[in-house]
């Protein structure tokens, strides 16, 4: 059984949606008992680092999710759930992440350009993704493939064998991290359609 | 590098997805779980549901909506229309929409755009602008309900002042354009565009694939956001964007 944390950020009826539809259960759950339990834990997160580690401290996630990682269950990060596995992160201040990954979240720098036009942030799209190394959510998945991104902070972990695949938007960025059970995803697999998806299912079979 | 999005626009009353001209005179259009599927089928790069009820039974129906589609369909959502309380953003957020677009909360009370930016993320706060030029001026006036109530915002300045509340999007409509078919307000298009470092969605006016390649090329939006030419299969989203390929313009095919 897959449980996906519950920490009050964001849409995760989406992420278990997309997990029943690739024909795997997930449970969305507040409860730190049934993340120590699970076969497999999904971290999902949407909203400011800040908050989500806080909320995070204050349900009593934390260390149930250092346990569940290691022990070597399959864990997968989304979006902050992702950059919440760094070290820090500079969005509001400089808060401790939880230090999975050794690395920093910084902002997208001001004034970028791009064929003349100034880059937005948010990057908020469809960006292509630059497989470096073959993690096992990318069975099946093309490299150059379009993933849905939405975030005004992006990551690079000082340990680049932790990169599985990177993005280009003004700077090249971590996109995905993949070490030994540890997967994370910075865009939205569960908002990429049909490719998010299948990369669901790749977790859902992924055996650590 | 990013690609630019299509948006196909679903205005939603009773449970249907309905068409007006300038938000008047509405026609029935379908089911907005069936066309949203039709839609991702075809490669949209996101959806927006407009509930255009006031009604709360309405808000209901919006979020009965939502959930179904978020079942079906595994693309971004964003729902607009009525939204006014933390409550309605927390409903519509729990129900499966990634963002929710508020207008005419925003202009009565623009500490509510901080209160979502803060509590939801900027990411899922969208919004969303109604202007409508001055006439004889370059200048445009913001609309509130449904483009039917003028406030002597001038738009340019409204769209500043939601990017520092937390907006992470603008959703910039052009009322003397909605339902024309003659294309975005170029120049208001791209007065935002320029204003604000966020990202800004053009909409109002679409009638052909050429009017989706001057909100991107000329107006520089991020996004376009259309109705009629999809919903009356003027032509596809695929169409659209392969149109848009050929043109130079980043497209995800």
């Amino acid at each position: 059984m897959i449980a996906i944390i519950d920490y009050g950020m964001g849409n995760l009826r989406s992420v278990q949606k997309g997990f029943e539809k690739v024909g795997f259960d997930a449970v969305v759950t507040a409860d730190p008992k049934v993340v120590l339990e699970a076969e497999k834990v999904v971290l999902p997160g949407v909203g400011a680092f800040r908050d989500c580690m806080r909320n995070l401290e204050q349900g009593g996630f934390v260390e149930p999710i250092l346990k569940v990682i290691r022990e070597g269950r399959p864990f997968l990060g989304i979006c902050v759930g992702m950059q919440l596995l760094l070290t820090d992160s500079v969005e509001f201040g400089l808060y401790q992440g939880l230090n999975v990954i050794p690395g920093h979240v910084l902002r997208f720098p001001d004034g970028m350009e791009e064929n003349g036009e100034k880059l937005k942030v948010p990057h908020m799209g469809w960006n292509q993704l630059a497989i470096r190394r073959r993690a096992p959510i990318f069975n099946g998945i093309e490299d150059g493939t379009n993933v849905y991104f939405v975030h005004s902070y992006y990551e690079m972990p000082d340990d680049e064998t932790a990169v599985a695949a990177t993005a280009t938007y003004g700077v090249e960025f971590c996109a995905a991290i993949w070490k030994d059970n540890v997967m994370a995803t910075q865009f939205h697999p569960e908002k990429s359609q049909e490719v998010g998806l299948r990369m669901l299912k790749n977790f859902g079979e992924f055996k650590a | 590098m990013l690609t630019r999005r299509i948006i196909p626009c679903l205005d939603v009353t009773g449970g249907r997805v309905v068409k007006g001209v300038q938000f008047l005179e509405l026609r029935d259009a379908g089911d907005p779980v069936e066309i949203a599927e039709l839609y991702d089928q075809q490669g949209a790069d996101e959806l927006t549901f407009l509930d255009i009820t006031a009604s709360s039974d309405g808000r209901d129906t919006m979020v009965d909506v939502v959930r179904k589609t978020a079942e079906r369909v595994f693309m971004p959502l964003t729902v607009g229309g009525g939204i006014r309380t933390v409550e309605d953003i927390r409903r519509m957020l729990n129900a499966g929409a990634d963002k929710v677009s508020i207008n005419t909360a925003a202009v009565h009370n623009p500490d509510f755009v901080r209160e979502a930016a803060e509590r939801f993320g900027s990411q899922c706060t969208v919004v969303a602008i109604d202007a409508r030029q001055v006439p004889g001026e370059q200048r445009w006036e913001v609309y509130t309900h449904g483009g039917r109530k003028p406030t002597g915002i001038d738009a340019v300045e409204w769209a500043k002042r939601m990017e520092s509340y937390g907006a992470g999007e603008i959703l910039l409509t052009s009322m003397d354009r909605d339902g024309t078919k003659d294309g975005y307000d170029l120049p208001l298009t791209r007065a935002i565009v320029d204003a604000v470092s966020v990202p800004v969605i053009a909409s109002g006016g679409v009638g052909t694939l050429e009017h989706l390649y001057d909100g991107f090329a000329v107006a520089g939006a991020s996004a376009c956001l259309a109705a009629s030419i999809f919903h009356f299969r003027q032509h596809t989203v695929h169409e659209a964007k392969e149109y848009l390929r050929q043109r130079g313009v980043a497209v995800r095919l």
